[in-house]
């Protein structure tokens, strides 16, 4: 949360009760939070799945191997995160840089595919709007964009830092709090793939509801 | 830190001064914080009251007319709110605020700036939702906006949209106050002060941080999703598009009964101190407490159906709910025979703080018994929307929580102030709340069974009701004299100071062992803990072989050689030596100021939400730019 306040860290071994730092701690209990927000948001896309009445349906618009690219992609940025916090904690401030550079690099290009996927759906007739499949995954894809945004200006910031210098071994502690919310975002990537892409692939129609209309 | 220059310009000096409405606003202090959670929810507590009156006024007789139908639904709505998440859960915050750093030996929370922006979020909320007063359209979709009457198709006013921003951002206050007192408690205890020597209601307020953390998440999606379908248009809870409103009614109670549990662990954690203090005697089974009020938290997620029984969920869910609601009445259960054992043998003080903690027990045991009633589906059937459940809930929340509430107002004002709220004034206002509190509530019980309907703003004259409701109006104001009485005796005993002196009651735990008020920093020299209670075996040790005697066995935890000696818990390294607290900080208040104006862009138009992220991020980047401390 705060730059300054992690400098002030000479030691790995913290002065608290439990010896965790309070920082990294919070950013636990945080993460936990989360997962109950994400997990509310996943439930109800299970609970809804296949109970579109009007088409398009999953089966007829999600293209899987153009997100398995973008998946594979977002899966990459959080190994150039792990080898970022490595070279940081080495002292090699120019490939941490680097890796660090990576990591938001990888992130802003998932976002390019979403923002890609997004218009598409949106020119192939699918939107919010549309049936529940479109309110159920603009919004549970969108919330999780949003948390990658929020991940990439956050590493593009400690970039930022890095080449500057002011990220340095004793303060590797900053970008270990971020590679935790980033691996986490990574996390429940693969919980939403295999969710909406992987598990509803060949969602078409509910039962009684007439012939699909072709797009 | 030393070796990073500032600069980020900074529009107005950081705060220094200790006095004035800046060093209010710049403040870090939890002191000042919990001060300030505690006026801002008693005002709010005193509007949610005076809706319950007219509501009151209103049902007072049969076929009366003072209060229509459409202002009657914003007035159940808006109590309902306001007494939940701006009355009750802000009144436990100012008690955490207030005393979890003095009861585990630290000089403010971990987090101190993170704390001043969860009051300064709260505040803003609360001013979003009752705003909708001013716009003349006021929420009025019930506290649970049961959707599909909360969509825009039902509901097409502004006020739901009000309820809905304003929960979404008093949500994000609470999970960053939740947060930041789980670090607190885990990080910044005394030296010695392993997890099964803290004070009890430090316990059940880690125990609520965790609760708050995990249950308001899933309230955000709700709003997110009532949100998104009042004003994008989306299908979350509109059956034409494929959506289906239970999914409301489950997001909504999976949040909603955890809450629940939100709202009374404090209390009992309050009730189970001050029950110690005046029986003189130790918490009868400490560790059964503690885990009674974690096994509470834990079931408090597998209950949430319970207000669904009547929806239709077929057998096997209904019985699978009603068996687990049956069993969190056990440890419920376990802590009232706790309280019970405490007091048995004690030497026990009648003063205004425990008559109150006792009278906690004995409502709260009514409300919990009412409470198991509904755990049968088919008993529920008959009670569902009917006025017996609003008895039972006033008697949990009312009776329990609030009670507990004025309970630990009066045990720790002297703590609070240096001086005593007034004895004889207490107990007045005690009598006439449960006095009050009883003719108001006790007939809502048959009311109910006779299948008086809740949420309605008249019924017929020849129904039979006229009495049971008039005995529960005259209750109503007979309640409401009595938090008169309580304002009364703040300011009485505020012109006639009886000064308390640091420790009145005897107490057992920490915050007692430093002066009254407190100073900036809390204490002193931080203490060193080796018992649980430690405080009282200071001063009794002749009691220690009493109840000690096997305490190299019970010693779980192995005293900690921990000095937490900074206010944010980074430890002293600058070797200054001395106590370092944390500066004022004006960005809490501006990250806040931008939140807000970004919330109420969403009940405006866009642009409102443009200007309110410059703020948002003036907030963020001075916030993260500035040191906690400025280099000296």
């Amino acid at each position: 949360m705060t730059q300054a306040a992690a400098t002030e860290h000479h030691e790995p071994v913290e002065n608290t009760s439990t010896g965790l730092n309070s920082r990294k701690l919070m950013m636990w209990a945080f993460l936990a939070s989360d997962v109950m927000f994400f997990g509310a948001f996943i439930a109800t896309y299970l609970v809804y799945r296949g109970k579109s009445l009007v088409g398009p349906y999953p089966s007829e618009i999600l293209d899987i191997p153009i997100t398995s690219v973008s998946t594979f992609v977002l899966l990459m940025s959080s190994l150039a995160m792990v080898l970022g916090l490595h070279y940081v904690k080495e002292g090699q401030k120019n490939k941490a840089t680097l890796w660090i550079l990576a990591v938001v690099v990888l992130g802003a290009i998932f976002m390019g595919f979403q923002f890609f996927e997004f218009k598409t759906f949106a020119h192939e007739g699918l939107t919010p709007r549309t049936n529940i499949f479109g309110t159920t995954f603009f919004i549970l894809t969108g919330i999780h964009g949003a948390h990658v945004t929020i991940g990439v200006i956050w590493m593009a910031i400690l970039a930022y830092g890095s080449h500057k210098g002011s990220l340095r071994p004793d303060s590797s502690l900053d970008l270990e709090i971020a590679g935790l919310y980033w691996h986490f975002v990574d996390i429940v990537w693969i919980v939403i793939f295999t969710v909406i892409y992987l598990i509803s692939a060949s969602d078409g129609p509910p039962l009684g509801v007439g012939p699909t209309i072709v797009h | 830190m030393t070796t990073k220059s500032l600069t980020f310009p900074q529009a107005f000096p950081r705060p220094k001064s200790s006095t004035g409405i800046w060093s209010w606003i710049g403040t870090v202090d939890h002191k000042r914080i919990g001060t300030m959670y505690g006026i801002v929810s008693f005002i709010w507590f005193i509007v949610g009251g005076i809706e319950a009156m007219l509501m009151r006024l209103q049902l007072s007789s049969a076929e009366n007319d003072l209060i229509g139908p459409e202002a009657y639904n914003q007035l159940f709505t808006m109590h309902g709110t306001t007494m939940v998440f701006l009355v009750i859960m802000p009144l436990s915050a100012a008690f955490f605020n207030w005393l979890i750093p003095l009861q585990i030996g630290a000089r403010d929370v971990a987090f101190p700036r993170l704390n001043a922006l969860s009051f300064w979020i709260f505040l803003f909320g609360g001013l979003i939702i009752n705003a909708s007063w001013i716009t003349g359209n006021a929420p009025n979709g019930g506290w649970f906006g049961y959707a599909p009457n909360s969509g825009s198709t039902f509901n097409p006013g502004m006020g739901m949209t009000y309820w809905v921003v304003g929960l979404n951002v008093l949500g994000v206050a609470s999970i960053a106050a939740g947060l930041n007192f789980i670090v607190t408690i885990l990080n910044m205890r005394a030296p010695g002060m392993g997890m099964f020597k803290i004070p009890i209601f430090t316990w059940m307020t880690l125990i609520t941080s965790v609760l708050i953390v995990l249950a308001m998440p899933i309230l955000a999606v709700a709003g997110i999703m009532l949100m998104t379908d009042r004003v994008y248009g989306t299908h979350f809870f509109n059956s034409l598009g494929g959506g289906d409103p239970v999914m409301w009614q489950h997001i909504f109670w999976l949040f909603g009964h955890p809450e629940v549990y939100i709202l009374i662990l404090p209390a009992m954690g309050i009730v189970s101190e001050v029950l110690p203090t005046f029986a003189r005697k130790p918490l009868f089974g400490y560790p059964f407490v503690v885990f009674a009020g974690a096994a509470i938290a834990f079931m408090g997620w597998f209950v949430w159906s319970h207000h669904m029984f009547t929806v239709g969920l077929g057998p096997a869910a209904n019985t699978a709910f009603s068996i687990s609601t049956m069993l969190i009445a056990v440890p419920t259960g376990v802590k009232i025979f706790n309280w019970l054992g405490t007091l048995w043998g004690g030497n026990i003080r009648l003063n205004t703080p425990m008559l109150f903690s006792i009278s906690f027990i004995a409502m709260f045991t009514i409300g919990g018994l009412s409470g198991v009633i509904h755990a049968s589906p088919p008993t529920d059937a008959q009670q569902q929307d009917t006025y017996f459940v609003v008895a039972h809930f006033h008697y949990v929340l009312v009776g329990g929580a609030l009670l507990g509430i004025f309970s630990g107002i009066y045990f720790w004002w002297p703590k609070f102030t240096g001086h005593f709220l007034n004895e004889k004034l207490g107990i007045a206002n005690w009598a006439l709340m449960l006095i009050g509190f009883n003719l108001q509530f006790a007939p809502m019980h048959w009311l109910g069974m006779d299948g008086m309907p809740r949420r309605i703003y008249t019924y017929a004259e020849n129904m039979g009701w006229e009495t049971s409701n008039l005995a529960a109006s005259i209750g109503g104001f007979i309640l409401a004299l009595g938090i008169l009485v309580f304002m009364i005796n703040v300011v009485y005993s505020r012109m006639n100071k009886v000064m308390s002196g640091n420790d009145p009651w005897d107490g057992r735990t920490l915050e007692w062992a430093t002066t009254s008020p407190p100073p900036v920093h809390d204490f002193d020299e931080i203490p060193q803990v080796k018992y649980r209670d430690d405080f009282w075996f200071q001063k009794h040790p002749e009691t220690i072989s009493e109840y000690h005697h096997d305490l190299h066995d019970d010693d779980t935890e192995k005293a900690l050689p921990v000095v937490s000696d900074d206010a944010d818990g980074h430890g002293d390294d600058h070797g200054h030596g001395g106590i370092h607290l944390p500066d004022m900080s004006y960005y809490p208040f501006i990250l806040s100021a931008g939140v807000a104006i970004i919330g109420a862009g969403f009940l405006t138009n866009t642009y409102v939400i443009g200007a309110g992220v410059p703020v948002l991020l003036w907030g963020l980047v001075g916030w993260s730019m500035e040191p906690v401390n400025d280099p000296e």
